[in-house]
């Protein structure tokens, strides 16, 4: 009797460890699927303009000209590279230092009123439309810059300003999350050593969680880097490399959103804009290596 | 051990993944290949009039200038007894799209600012001719200018030497001593072509220092606060923000558009690929009768379709109807 209890037990649990494997491994599959399809469709459509359509593929990474409409039309994508990496580099300058104070404030000055009120706030933004970004850029920044600097206002600083509010609960998150996960002992140790809260923070904390604060810096800046449309509206997309951080210019994402729509499948102006979202990927993947890298160097 | 296992199993899977996609690619092709003697299969059956009221779906797809007539007008159609069984779906997403998903047969109707001839080019022009148009409204544009520029009239040949940026400063054209910062759509927008069609005769280039924008809502209030700034719009968008221009000494007016005297318009096309079956038909019909012509249409800003005495092709000729 007990034994034919036992072997019933036995043969249920077998049976429930099947129904999980066998439902985890169907989710990985459809995830893998996912993303080894998107892969391959977004590689092969920008390939084509290459493969098929001809275009010089040093031509069109170095190239200063797009006039995908012209006679003969010219891919050159170097200004819209130019745009994306200097307005996500200049966002992640802004919003960096802002986004690590503030985690240094939540988590070693004042974790009270910082967790109760200043989180809570920061990650308020990550909820906010990136459209009402935009809005508020051309409706508020732009109009101050062009009072105030020559120039239109529309340009890579309006739209790295755009930008740098948008990456900061993303960077401000993961650096509280890395400052929170710091060991009591090595604070403790610095401040029986008879160091005041400053030398603390300066000389140990910083240094030790730096690689995961960098980690941070990093997505921040790969965010920017894919963000779309509130950088479509303050930038001023003219396909050029500016002379003036007032000046218009245009990212990678501003190109594609704008003409994607207005470009039939197949044709080379279409190709040529899977190109740019194949840089982008390119670009996205390079930074997720980055991130790796320094989670490593951050357990040694 | 296990992490070349892992590699291994990547490998696999790529190499198994192109395999799919390919076959994916195949199938699509020989769907859409397919696709033809299908549809008109089905069609077959309906169109053989029955007595009860007709029932299906249609998907218009395309031009976000066109959407909001497009969107309103099939919420009237739906509401209509003899329509309660035909579902419309309006989804904008560019007049290139439209264009793309209707010839593809994914939508049953492609909606565009500009004639399928323009963008379906070289390799791709035997697929505008399998597509028919149906025109069901005009959309005219005019220059604007900030209202602060103290030019009022401009010609074609200023226009042309404005957009090719030979003339950068107002006072070269009677104006303000103030820069001329132009707001652009983007190169491959069908307002753009519209406006270098038939106001400025040539296709322009996106010059430094210019701003582009696809929103008529973007582009109004750029130009109605930068200073300096000339865009162009569609006559729905206008207001006293901005300041119209008038095109060769003629003011963009219904009138003046609908007798041919000023230039810049384009008609508003609604493509099916072959002819349309009776659904979407029925839904065609509607967006041309006078109901919605003289009531939707010049409601939202466009003009009428029939209230036009003249016709153009798609090659830009202009004839008297």
């Amino acid at each position: 009797m007990v034994r034919d209890d036992k072997r019933q037990f036995a043969k249920q649990h077998i049976v429930e460890e099947w129904v999980g494997k066998v439902y985890t491994f169907l989710c990985i599959a459809l995830l893998i699927v996912t993303i080894f399809s998107m892969v391959y469709f977004v590689a092969s459509r920008g390939a084509s303009t290459f493969i098929s359509d001809k275009i010089n593929l040093w031509s069109f990474l170095s190239g200063l000209d797009w006039r995908p409409e012209g006679e003969p039309p010219l891919f050159g994508a170097l200004p819209f590279i130019f745009g994306s990496f200097s307005t996500s580099i200049l966002a992640a300058i802004f919003a960096a230092p802002l986004a690590i104070c503030a985690s240094l404030f939540m988590t070693e000055i004042s974790p009270k009123i910082g967790r109760k009120w200043l989180q809570p706030v920061i990650e308020l933004l990550a909820g906010i439309p990136s459209v009402v970004y935009g809005f508020v850029g051309l409706t508020i920044i732009v109009p101050f810059f062009r009072d105030v600097f020559p120039g239109q206002g529309l340009g890579i600083l309006a739209g790295s300003i755009v930008l740098a509010i948008m990456i900061l609960p993303t960077i401000t998150t993961i650096a509280t999350d890395a400052l929170a996960a710091l060991p009591g002992g090595l604070k403790e140790g610095s401040y029986a050593l008879g160091a005041t809260r400053w030398q603390t923070i300066w000389r140990t904390v910083l240094p030790t969680t730096l690689p995961s604060l960098m980690t941070g810096v990093v997505l921040g800046i790969s965010r920017a880097f894919g963000e779309a449309l509130a950088v479509q509206m303050v930038i001023g997309n003219a396909p050029h490399i500016p002379s003036s951080l007032f000046e218009s210019a245009s990212t990678l994402t501003s190109a594609i959103t704008l003409s994607m729509g207005n470009t039939v499948t197949g044709s080379t102006h279409n190709d040529a804009l899977w190109s740019l979202a194949l840089i982008l990927m390119a670009m996205t993947f390079i930074f997720v290596f980055i991130v790796r890298w320094l989670e490593r160097r951050a357990k040694v | 051990m296990k992490k070349s296992m892992l590699l291994v199993m990547t490998l696999v899977l790529t190499v198994i993944l192109a395999a799919c996609g390919n076959n994916s690619n195949n199938n699509t092709n020989n769907g859409a290949a397919a696709n033809t003697p299908e549809a008109s299969a089905s069609s077959t059956p309906e169109a053989t009039p029955t007595p009860e009221a007709l029932s299906g779906s249609v998907l218009a797809t395309g031009s976000s200038a066109l959407q909001p007539l497009v969107d309103q007008v099939a919420q009237k159609f739906m509401a209509k007894d003899e329509y309660k069984q035909i579902s419309v779906q309006v989804q904008a997403g560019g007049s290139g799209t439209g264009l793309t998903q209707v010839s593809e047969g994914q939508s049953d109707i492609g909606n565009s600012d500009i004639f399928a001839e323009e963008k379906f080019k070289d390799a791709d022009a035997s697929k505008a001719s399998e597509l028919v148009d149906h025109i069901v409204g005009v959309v005219a544009m005019a220059a604007v200018v900030h209202p602060e520029v103290g030019v009022d009239n401009l010609t074609k040949q200023q226009l042309i030497d404005i957009f090719t940026g030979k003339i950068t400063n107002w006072k070269d054209l009677g104006g303000k001593d103030q820069a001329i910062v132009i707001v652009n759509r983007p190169s491959s927008s069908g307002t753009r072509a519209t406006f270098e069609n038939y106001a400025l005769g040539q296709k322009t280039e996106d010059l430094k220092g210019s701003i582009q924008e696809d929103a008529s809502g973007t582009v109004k209030k750029l130009v109605s606060e930068t200073p300096g700034a000339i865009g162009y719009l569609a006559l729905s968008y206008l207001d006293n923000t901005v300041k119209t221009v008038k095109y060769e000494g003629v003011e963009p007016t219904v009138d003046n558009v609908t007798t041919g005297k000023y230039p810049v318009w384009a008609y508003e096309h609604m493509y099916t690929k072959g002819e349309p079956t009776p659904v979407v038909k029925a839904f065609l019909d509607y967006m041309v009768s006078d109901e919605v012509q003289n009531g939707d249409v010049t409601e939202l800003g466009y003009i009428p379709a029939t209230a036009m005495k003249i016709q153009r092709d798609a090659a830009g000729n202009v004839t008297n109807k």
